[in-house]
């Protein structure tokens, strides 16, 4: 289940920053995401929280967002199993 | 592809001439296109005329208008509300006499009532305004200002409010909160899934994707001629 939502939140990064998912292969916990990568800007992020409310079927509160939950990928991905576990 | 004009109606009163692309060969089947809303207009714009030029390699004419305060209008977006949009969609379907529409995304909420076509990806209004009241509080916050929807919504909705570049009045919030795509059966739902590929208005940099662009364009030859 943890394997699946690891690739799962690696195909929905791949859509909004347009990379090859061999690419997405290679991000680590530590790869920076909001910040280090220039074309995820604000309208990109607000974009991908939607897309990820409605792939993993969870609900993010407002508060929830800043860009700490973004800084990297082993951040967005702990958030993501988190709110799984809660759903 | 040429450019063309249709007279808009205005809010106030009056008419504007107000841009359109078309593919005009007075073919019988004219498709009216209804563009996406907002940010997302930018990101599948290329996408749109794509499909179009397709539609016109299959002898289809189509006709895509600028929503008034959108892409080369004059009109201030601020002073323009959703029911003014769909009057200029309205104006713009009697004007190049068309026998259909599609729309893209959140298009789709200005469908004209009587009209038949397809959807493209449906999303609600809310939905629209979410992700734009979200992008905002996340420029705040990196900007160390610390804003929430609640509030922006409740001022917003007062006064209006700046959201990614875009001016919109209170009443623009006000409808597009409410606003659902029409499910008639007439107009035929258009998922993503059914067009494949990376959903192009989730992309941080607009980007264009042909086999995209080529399946749209062949469901509506498809169901044309089913």
């Amino acid at each position: 289940m943890t394997a699946s939502i690891d690739d799962k939140l690696r195909h929905v990064l791949a859509d909004v920053l347009g990379l090859a998912h061999d690419k997405l292969i290679s991000f680590t916990a530590d790869t920076g995401l909001f910040g280090h990568l220039p074309e995820l800007d604000s309208m990109a992020v607000a974009g991908l929280l939607t897309e990820l409310e409605d792939r993993f079927d969870i609900v993010i509160d407002d508060d929830e967002v800043d860009g700490d939950l973004f800084e990297t990928y082993g951040s967005l991905l702990d958030f993501v199993k988190a709110k799984r576990e809660t759903a | 592809m040429t450019p063309s004009y249709y007279p808009c109606p205005l809010p106030g009163g009056g008419i504007a001439d107000e841009y359109a692309l078309v593919f005009d060969q007075a073919r019988a089947t004219r498709i009216l296109i209804i563009p996406a809303l907002l940010d997302e207009a930018n990101k599948l714009r290329h996408f749109t005329v794509e499909v179009m030029r397709r539609l016109d390699g299959a002898g289809i004419d189509s006709f895509l208008p600028d929503l008034p305060g959108c892409n080369e209008s004059g009109q201030d977006l601020a002073t323009i509300e959703p029911e003014d949009w769909s009057t200029a969609i309205h104006a713009a379907s009697r004007h190049f006499a068309a026998t259909r529409v599609l729309a893209i995304r959140g298009g789709g909420l200005l469908c004209p009532p009587a009209m038949a076509g397809w959807h493209y990806a449906p999303l609600k209004g809310a939905s629209i305004l979410k992700t734009l009241l979200r992008a905002r509080i996340i420029a705040a916050r990196e900007a160390g200002r610390d804003e929430n929807i609640d509030d922006l919504l409740a001022n917003g909705l007062e006064d209006g409010i700046e959201l990614a570049g875009f001016h919109l009045s209170g009443e623009m919030l006000r409808q597009l909160q409410s606003l659902v795509p029409q499910t008639r059966s007439e107009i035929c739902i258009v998922d993503h899934a059914t067009i494949g590929g990376r959903a192009l208005w989730l992309r941080a940099e607009p980007d264009f994707d042909p086999v995209q662009a080529d399946a749209l364009a062949a469901v509506i030859v498809m169901s044309l001629t089913a």
